[in-house]
């Protein structure tokens, strides 16, 4: 059972990665949109994302009572030493949720509209950044348990140019992960340009971001290109992920709109498997070189065998009812327009 | 501010604001419900611009709750690090139903939002209905785990080792009946009657009056029913934790001497001191009778519990006499309303009906937070009911202050901002929804 866990538990951070992932991007993108467009791309993604909005949102909540059911030790670890980072993740998550629906469902469309775009955007960077930042200190091994000042225990966990950079490479993967899904959404040729351009400007940047995590990890000695290329699976997923960039460039030039967004999630998941297949079963490194793992620590045989059924349970209800929301939802089935919408 | 106590206030302030919404996330949709169908069945459209006027109001309170939400699941961590890594594998059951039941409620509120004029209209109020009934859900599933730590059970504690635990036995607790039915019908209460207070006042101010009146008449039913049927709900919790937790309760009374014919107290000033309480009117014997159904039954004081192992008394005390004291006059409004709709009639039209309803408006929250106040702090100093305290329980790093400021300050601009969206929301209503409502003025 426990490996039907730890298997719910990496897939859910697998589409929070990909569906909150890239709607973490379309506020990213909004701040590259010049002004004139913002508005007309706002509406674009109101009606992509807007009904599957919350939903997305719901994968972080699975992966966290994954883990403080069936992992306490990790989870309170984690929340222990990378508190501040979570705080500002969490800060983040708040202002973003509350921003979207505001601008949304505000009755008044005047100035305050400015504010909540303000909020959306800015929380948008944030939130995808302080979640890169966590994600890269569980790797980076400076989670110290037996540091004795606020610094070295509080601070130096997460503050360090490794888990910045891995930070600042989630960022961009959003950006990306955003435009592939917005160019299937956009209904003029214009816009879908403006979309196909922002893509390649997130390709390029999460490019260059990719790189400096490598160049960060090797001077802050963390053997980042043994584990991505030091076995097999890593090579693979690797070779991979860039075969199906090129596809994915090259059916994007041929105007297809849904196969790029699975090529897309694709990549993501070849990133996934890459980081963290070498890890496995030990997702925490600590700084006295101790792990924790998945395989230890663990709730009672009990506690693993209700949590996995309620998982598996949980999901003949979700799955469906999911892939039918965004079935339902997708571009084209959206006939009739919400004519209050301001 | 001491680290234990930054890291209470902010627990307290994260709870407290996300018990309004999650209430109003959980209800509203019934309300929505009833006011679909009957569009869908009289075609009368101020019934769908009351749904759809509510809608609106529902997807602010459920993008506000779910974020408050994810911020509580994280914050158990961050703040009681020691207790979630032995505490989360024994009460985590409801936390991982409730992850379903929540996800579906989700996926319910986008199909009912964006659905309209899409879909089949029964399946549309279908998915509606699902969004109320995966709320409720979540909400007795969250009520269940938050009372095994009142009422810790499905594992064995020996010698500060957590065994045998048996996460189905941790869920069904002794406790969990009682707090979530409980908490369920003050859902229905609080936000019945808070709704149906906002539309009395425009009704008052004659504004919109048909769209008012039906909406007033649609929310003031659920409000005043379950306003009715929450006393008793509130005996059957006092009997169970007179039961389970003798010092919860002798602090919630104020009961300071363990002796036969015991007072029930109301109101006055809890002297610690002099272990007593000023200016309180006592009725001897009713406590007794309320718990033991016998006048002269002993019930335990807190003259029989160590120092340390007391709840705070005045906090206690106070909220619940709040509670206790706002409840009564809910089920004297209900009482009223019901005599309205059965004999006098011309009330519903009265302006001193309204106003009552009116002034209402926020009694329903308030006794709830008192509540809330009631079993948190009647619970301390244990955060685990006899197995672990709070003081052990709280996270190594210090500065919880700054944490609690900024908490505080974010969930007030938070809260200013709602109220001011509500405020536009209830003024456009002659703009957005005139064309359809010939009747508005």
């Amino acid at each position: 059972m426990i490996y039907v866990i730890i298997g719910f538990l990496w897939l859910s951070l697998l589409l929070y990665l990909v569906m909150g992932g890239a709607d973490f991007g379309a506020g990213i993108l909004e701040l590259f949109s010049s002004r004139a467009n913002r508005a007309r791309n706002r509406k674009i993604m109101y009606h992509a994302i807007g009904p599957i909005w919350e939903a997305n949102h719901m994968w972080l909540i699975i992966a966290i009572v994954i883990l403080f059911v069936g992992f306490p030790v990790i989870y309170s670890t984690v929340s222990t030493y990378l508190h501040i980072p979570l705080l500002i993740m969490l800060m983040g998550i708040i202002a973003r949720g509350t921003a979207f629906a505001f601008r949304n469902y505000d009755a008044v469309y005047d100035n305050m509209q400015r504010l909540y775009n303000r909020i959306f955007i800015y929380s948008s960077f944030i939130t995808p950044l302080f979640l890169g930042i966590i994600a890269g200190s569980t790797v980076s091994g400076r989670i110290d348990t037996g540091a004795h000042d606020f610094m070295s225990a509080y601070i130096y966990s997460w503050l360090n140019w490794f888990s910045v950079s891995i930070g600042l490479f989630t960022i961009a993967l959003c950006g990306f992960l955003a435009a592939i899904y917005l160019i299937g959404e956009a209904e003029e040729d214009e816009r879908r340009r403006s979309f196909i351009n922002k893509a390649k400007a997130m390709n390029i940047a999460a490019v260059v971001f990719g790189a400096n995590v490598f160049v960060a990890a090797l001077s802050e000695h963390i053997p980042l290109a043994d584990w991505v290329f030091g076995n097999a699976v890593g090579i693979t997923a690797v070779a991979a992920a860039t075969i199906s960039l090129v596809i994915l460039w090259y059916l994007i030039s041929k105007g297809k709109r849904k196969i790029i967004r699975i090529l897309a999630g694709f990549q993501v998941t070849m990133i996934l498997i890459t980081t963290t297949w070498k890890h496995y079963p030990n997702i925490v490194t600590l700084k006295n070189g101790g792990y924790l793992s998945l395989m230890d620590g663990g709730g009672s045989d009990k506690t693993m065998l209700t949590l996995g059924l309620a998982l598996l349970i949980g999901c003949v209800f979700i799955l469906p009812a999911l892939i039918y929301l965004i079935y339902s939802f997708q571009r084209g089935s959206v006939l009739v327009e919400d004519s209050e919408q301001h | 501010m001491d680290n234990l106590v930054a890291a209470r206030s902010q627990m307290a302030l994260s709870l407290g604001f996300h018990i309004i919404f999650s209430c109003i996330g959980m209800v509203m949709p019934f309300f929505m419900a009833i006011s679909h169908l009957l569009w869908l069945k009289t075609k009368d459209p101020v019934y769908k611009n009351i749904t759809k006027a509510w809608s609106k109001g529902v997807a602010i309170f459920f993008a506000t709750g779910a974020v408050s939400g994810t911020v509580l699941s994280f914050e158990l961590g961050l703040l009681w690090p020691e207790f979630m890594k032995h505490a989360g594998p024994i009460f985590g059951m409801p936390f991982s139903l409730e992850g379903t039941a929540f996800f579906i409620e989700a996926i319910a509120l986008g199909f009912f939002l964006y659905g309209w004029d899409k879909f089949n209209p029964w399946f549309h109020w279908l998915t509606g209905v699902v969004v109320g009934i995966s709320g409720i859900i979540s909400g007795i599933l969250v009520v269940a785990a938050n009372s095994w730590m009142n009422s810790p059970s499905g594992f064995d504690y020996i010698n500060g080792q957590y065994t045998n635990i048996d996460p189905m036995k941790a869920m069904f607790n002794a406790a969990w009946f009682e707090q979530a039915l409980h908490m369920s019908i003050a859902a229905f209460a609080a936000t019945g009657l808070a709704v149906a207070g906002v539309h009395a006042l425009m009704i008052v101010r004659k504004q919109s009056v048909v769209f008012h009146k039906k909406a007033f008449r649609i929310a003031a039913v659920f409000g005043v029913t379950a306003s009715i049927l929450q006393p008793f709900s509130g005996d059957l919790s006092a009997r169970d934790v007179a039961q389970r937790q003798p010092a919860k309760l002798a602090a919630m009374e104020a009961h300071f001497k363990t002796e036969p014919w015991s007072p029930l107290i109301i109101g006055g000033v809890p002297d610690m001191k002099a272990k007593k309480v000023n200016y309180a009117i006592e009725i001897p014997g009713l406590l007794s009778f309320m718990v033991y159904d016998d006048f002269k039954h002993p019930v335990k004081g807190l003259d029989q519990v160590p120092e340390k192992d007391q709840p705070p008394v005045p906090i206690t005390h106070y909220a619940f006499q709040t509670m206790v004291g706002l409840g009564m006059l809910m089920m004297a409004l209900g009482l009223l309303y019901f005599i309205a709709l059965l004999k006098k009639r011309s009330w519903f039209d009265a302006n001193w009906f309204l106003k009552l309803f009116t002034w209402a408006t926020p009694i329903g929250f308030i006794a709830v937070e008192a509540g809330w106040t009631v079993t948190e702090t009647g619970r301390q100093p244990w955060i685990i009911q006899g197995i672990m305290r709070t003081a052990d329980a709280v996270t190594p790093m210090p500065g919880i202050t700054y944490s609690f400021y900024l908490f505080t300050t974010v969930y007030l601009s938070l809260s200013c901002i709602v109220i001011f969206m509500l405020y536009r929301q209830i003024k456009m209503v002659p703009k957005l929804y005139n064309l359809s409502n010939p009747a508005a003025s």
